[in-house]
């Protein structure tokens, strides 16, 4: 018997602070959801049976079914501050987190620990400066700085993951690898944002920034430079709740937890 | 059935030619470019007209239960066949649990296959567990198609055990022209070969369809590589793909689908096009596609009942672009370290001394890439220079090194040839040190060593150690470099 997808009305709402300007606090597990005072979305019933009429308010790209005034915009306030970490181009889903580690399961809690303390470990060590210091088991850098290709290789979820266990808020990158893409999407770990020039030439690991997501903007304090960034669009409010999952209840696709 | 494809290129597609000339430098000029075509669908404004739609984009409708697709429509799509292994496995199965409840029931028992694939023949506890997880979870889900292993120590007392999930996929027939295969791993995109629709996927997705058996997909626009002239004698799929990647770069197909046709194309067995579409995902492709022909029927005649219907790209349908190869003119390649794009004449790198020759994985290590390198070995006579390792996909694989005859020898199998030429014994077939693994994998590069590889990725750290130095290369490549101890051009000795 498949699982049946059904229409609950979801009630409940969540608060957080909008602005993030600490860097990394608690760990940030896959259940949290990280949202701001939510209304929910009006949407057609499903039957009991999951039907592709529902994917209106399941796209990745989806579109709203209220007025943006009767929604407060989640990524309008939302920012990013705290140091940058820089790397070059294609970096590969290897060098984000080496296959050996792949034995850890993400959707256990301590390994999803344990894999976000190797985020990065793959770099040459021509990247004198590590993502994590060797007996740490977090990031200082809540920001990630690429160049074109960013996460190619594997289709490996760990790796988006171990980022956003890191700590990583944002990952800032000329282009992405499509999958790498697509699951820091789907699990809500990053923000996977584009740039419109190449960042990574003119930023160097250490500085401070500031991403402001409804200005598409990155401000670099070290330098003093500012940048305009690719709007999230769409994919942002997905992020924002927690991955497909999360915006999937949160839009009554699917039923919230009972448990 | 192949007449059907596309002979002749209407004025909108573009043509980019790109040939080597054999005696002089190596000419990557590119000749002509373009600006992709998408403005042309403009013109279609009402649904009822219909446009001509490429392989991909009707797989995909089909899948959707659409009449008409265009690259950039998101749309869900039924899945036929999710495949997952060892490693994304528990996850996705974690995902599934955690988002549809501890006793939900996976959509379909018959379309889900569970292959153990990756870190099986290891200690490493976490890794062996979660070869465990996959089995608690089969048994409880009374999943139909599982290729468990018990006994680490001898691969051949698993019966159902498979070894490499892609090749595992081809061999069992699970791939079929027409259908939707999604896997959690990125070179799922190899059974594209069989004319389906075939891409990587997350845990999360993976999740998702466990639970629903749909995924929610944007259609990709194709870049079609035409490919026509007689495969020379010293030439594999794996140097057209190295060809191919190394004109367009890891990310010239990016969210894009790539068509292989062409007299070429059509001359492959099945394991050479795998080979081929097997490294798509490495030029960033979403997933890459051979038409289905009597070569692909032929294969699937003993391997599978279930009912297909194949689908062909209409002489209307858009491309993105259109890239030309005059086979005759391409030499063998590997892709330097450490990108797959890094594209070189082996020929030009001769004067590297490498420390090690694997012959394995999805991409390299298939009943023909073993019988490719036999022929080198054999045509030599002589011994390898270097550690050779040699790690069969699968199980079927394994049984064929040691039952074949290679044509030519008199008889002797592979495995008889692999031994007179000083090769390491065929190892338990499995993923093996393609990705390195846990630190006792067999072959892992546990030191910066030199290597030249049939697998399919070559970034910093791949095979273990970070200024581990990989070469990509064909079979006749890897064992010609095998016996000069250098990388070689496989025309030293096959004349």
């Amino acid at each position: 018997m498949s699982v049946s997808l059904s229409h609950v009305s979801y009630s409940a709402t969540f608060t957080s602070s909008a602005s993030k300007t600490t860097v990394p606090g608690p760990s940030l597990s896959p259940h949290s959801i990280k949202v701001p005072t939510f209304l929910p979305l009006t949407v057609k019933p499903l039957n009991s049976s999951f039907t592709p009429h529902g994917a209106r308010a399941i796209t990745i790209a989806p579109h709203a079914t209220s007025t943006p005034s009767s929604i407060p915009s989640d990524t309008s306030t939302k920012t990013f501050h705290g140091l940058c970490y820089v790397v070059g181009d294609n970096i590969d889903t290897d060098q984000i987190i080496p296959a050996e580690y792949l034995t850890l399961v993400p959707s256990n809690p301590d390994e999803y620990e344990k894999l976000g303390s190797y985020a990065l470990i793959g770099l040459p060590s021509s990247y004198a400066t590590r993502f994590i210091e060797p007996n740490e088991t977090k990031t200082k850098f809540s920001i990630v700085i690429g160049g074109a290709n960013f996460g190619c290789g594997s289709s490996r979820e760990h790796a988006p993951v171990a980022l956003g266990a890191a700590g990583a808020k944002a990952v800032v990158a000329e282009s992405y690898a499509r999958i790498f893409f697509r699951n820091s999407v789907a699990t809500g770990e990053v923000y996977p944002l584009e740039s419109e020039v190449r960042i990574c030439e003119e930023c160097r690991t250490g500085d401070v920034v500031t991403i402001e997501l409804g200005e598409s903007r990155l401000i670099n304090h070290t330098t003093g430079k500012e940048y305009k960034l690719k709007p999230i669009g769409d994919a942002g409010p997905v992020i924002e709740a927690g991955g497909i999952f999360a915006y999937a209840r949160k839009t009554g696709m699917i039923p919230s937890q009972s448990k | 059935m192949a007449s059907s494809l596309v002979s002749s290129p209407t004025s909108s597609f573009l043509k980019k030619i790109a040939f080597h000339k054999c005696k002089k430098q190596v000419s990557k000029k590119i000749v002509s470019v373009m600006a992709p075509q998408q403005s042309e669908r403009k013109t279609y404004t009402t649904g009822s007209v219909k446009t001509g739609m490429t392989m991909t984009e009707k797989i995909l409708a089909r899948a959707s239960e659409k009449q008409q697709l265009n690259p950039g429509d998101n749309v869900w799509v039924n899945v036929d066949i999710l495949m997952t292994h060892d490693v994304c496995g528990p996850g996705s199965i974690g995902i599934f649990k955690k988002e549809f409840g501890e006793k939900a029931k996976v959509w379909d028992r018959e379309k889900i296959v569970i292959i153990p694939d990756h870190y099986i023949f290891t200690s490493d506890e976490r890794a062996n567990r979660n070869v465990d997880i996959l089995r608690d979870f089969c048994g409880e889900q009374n999943i139909k198609y599982f290729y468990d292993i018990k006994d680490l120590s001898n691969f051949k007392a698993n019966p159902d055990y498979k070894g490499v999930c892609h090749v595992a996929l081809a061999q069992e027939g699970h791939c079929r022209p027409g259908e939707v295969l999604l896997g959690t791993d990125s070179h799922t995109c190899t059974a594209g070969a069989f004319g389906q629709f075939a891409t990587g996927i997350g845990n999360t997705d993976a999740g998702f369809v466990l639970g629903t058996g749909k995924v929610l997909l944007k259609v990709p626009p194709t870049l079609r590589f035409v490919m026509d002239g007689e495969m020379p004698h010293y030439l594999l799929a794996k140097d057209l793909i190295l060809q191919i990647i190394g004109e367009i770069s890891v990310a010239g197909a990016t969210y894009k689908s790539m068509e292989f046709v062409g007299t070429t194309v059509e001359s492959l067995n099945m394991e050479e096009r795998m080979t081929l579409c097997n490294m798509v995902v490495e030029a960033g492709g979403k997933n890459g596609v051979v038409p289905a022909d009597s070569t692909t029927f032929k294969y699937l005649e003993d391997k599978t009942s279930v009912p297909y219907e194949p689908v062909y790209s209409d002489a209307q349908a858009s491309f993105l672009s259109e890239y030309r190869f005059d086979i005759s003119k391409l030499e063998p390649l590997v892709a330097k370290p450490h990108s797959p794009d890094n594209r070189a004449l082996a020929r030009e790198c001769k004067d590297v001394k490498i420390d090690r020759v694997y012959i394995g994985s999805c991409t390299g290590g298939k009943t023909e890439d073993f019988l490719a390198a036999a022929k080198v070995f054999l045509a030599s006579g002589k011994k390898v220079k270097v550690p050779t390792f040699l790690v069969p996909a699968t199980q079927k694989v394994w049984m064929d090194i040691y039952t074949l005859p290679v044509p030519g020898s008199g008889g002797k199998t592979c495995s008889q040839i692999f031994e007179e030429a000083g090769c390491d014994t065929p190892a338990s077939p499995s993923c093996g040190a393609c990705l390195g693994g846990p630190k006792d994998t067999y072959a892992r590069m546990n030191e910066p060593k030199v290597c030249v590889s049939t697998t399919n990725r070559n970034f910093p750290g791949r095979m273990g150690h970070k200024e581990g130095q990989i070469y990509l290369a064909s079979p006749y490549t890897a064992a010609a470099s095998a016996l000069t101890g250098y990388v070689t051009d496989p025309r030293e000795f096959l004349c």
